[in-house]
């Protein structure tokens, strides 16, 4: 058993988990850039995915002060290798086809947004301010893939197919983001963020009302794949992403425009 | 079977302007969409605070071929332009 985590490390990680969550997701958003099905679409998602990398600049900003090494969000993003990212498993899986990237981002948008109303009373000023200023997009985020889910969902046969397969191959990532651990205790207890766990009950309410009029099933299981918040094992898709999101800087050490 | 969503009019109020303005159309399932879509592609740069969707066939439009009747006839009639009388500063914009 490692050292207990001191107040500063668990923020710290804390951080991460919040800018790696934003980060990768909307890496995984961006690559749609381009390739949509329609151009309204296409605009919409890379807004969705420049949101998230923005609200990435503010969590590992202050991740890199808290951390006090002099690291930037820069540094974070894109010299860290897959063992130290923090975010969980279900924003590094591929967007195989537009249904699953979208039942992915409804997933995610609801609990980020149920996760952001609580840290807006963060007994941290800077959480609390940065929370603020993203639970507005993320609302946006949220209105947009439910709607697209119910849409989908509720539609035609296919689309209807395409939709349940997405819940059905996600939902087993969906429980990572209610485990807690000593980082959240950490948290919890300093009144800084919420104990993931108690969030559950919000989340199911909300998702079940959207999933139950996009007439989809969630699947009856518990089953959870856990490690990526607490980087103990990521899927094998994240280090692929990662090369594709670092070579510049792997490449050419420090480069800049 | 028709695969295409219908054609949406986007009219959108800037920050400063007093009515709302065409400023292009876009695809969308339904009128919702259509303002979610508007969102995102027409107002990314701040421009606006008020979006419209018309469905563009629920557009009556006057016919290009009617141009000489509809119009020429007051191309000859200057005195329909308001340019001979000072409008007083107190009105602002009309």
């Amino acid at each position: 058993m490692a050292a207990p985590l001191t107040d500063n490390e668990a923020l710290f990680q804390f951080l991460l988990r919040m800018g790696d969550n934003t980060l990768i997701l909307g890496h995984r958003v961006s690559e749609w850039c381009g390739h949509s099905p329609v151009l309204e679409e296409d605009i919409a998602l890379a807004n969705t995915a420049l949101d998230l990398i923005g609200q990435t600049q503010m969590w590992l900003g202050l991740a890199g002060e808290v951390q006090g090494e002099e690291k930037s969000a820069d540094d974070l993003a894109f010299l860290r290798d897959v063992w130290d990212f923090r975010n969980v498993l279900l924003v590094e899986v591929p967007n195989e086809d537009f249904g699953r990237t979208l039942m992915r981002q409804f997933l995610f948008d609801a609990w980020h947004s149920i996760q952001l109303g609580h840290l807006m009373k963060s007994s941290d000023e800077r959480v609390a301010a940065i929370a603020a200023k993203t639970s507005k997009e993320v609302a946006y985020h949220l209105e947009r893939s439910a709607d697209t889910v119910v849409g989908l969902g509720d539609g035609t046969e296919e689309s209807h197919g395409y939709m349940q397969a997405a819940l059905d191959y996600l939902w087993p990532y969906v429980g990572e983001m209610f485990v807690s651990d000593e980082v959240d205790a950490a948290m919890a207890k300093a009144g800084i963020a919420p104990d993931p766990a108690s969030l559950r009950a919000d989340y199911d309410a909300l998702i079940g009302r959207v999933l139950a009029e996009a007439t989809l099933n969630i699947p009856d299981s518990g089953f959870a794949h856990k490690g990526g918040r607490n980087g103990k094992m990521h899927t094998e898709h994240l280090g692929h992403l990662l090369t594709q999101m670092q070579w510049l800087q792997r490449a050419y050490p420090g480069a800049s425009w | 079977m028709k695969n295409e969503w219908p054609l949406w009019e986007i009219f959108i109020r800037g920050q400063h302007g007093m009515s709302h303005r065409h400023v292009g159309s876009l695809h969308a399932p339904d009128a919702e969409m259509a303002i979610k879509n508007a969102r995102d592609v027409y107002t990314r740069r701040n421009e606006g605070v008020s979006i419209w969707v018309v469905e563009a066939n629920n557009i009556a439009a006057s016919s290009p071929s009617d141009k000489g009747p509809l119009y020429e006839p007051s191309e000859s009639k200057v005195y329909r332009h308001p340019t001979f009388f000072d409008i007083p500063d107190e009105v602002g914009a009309m």
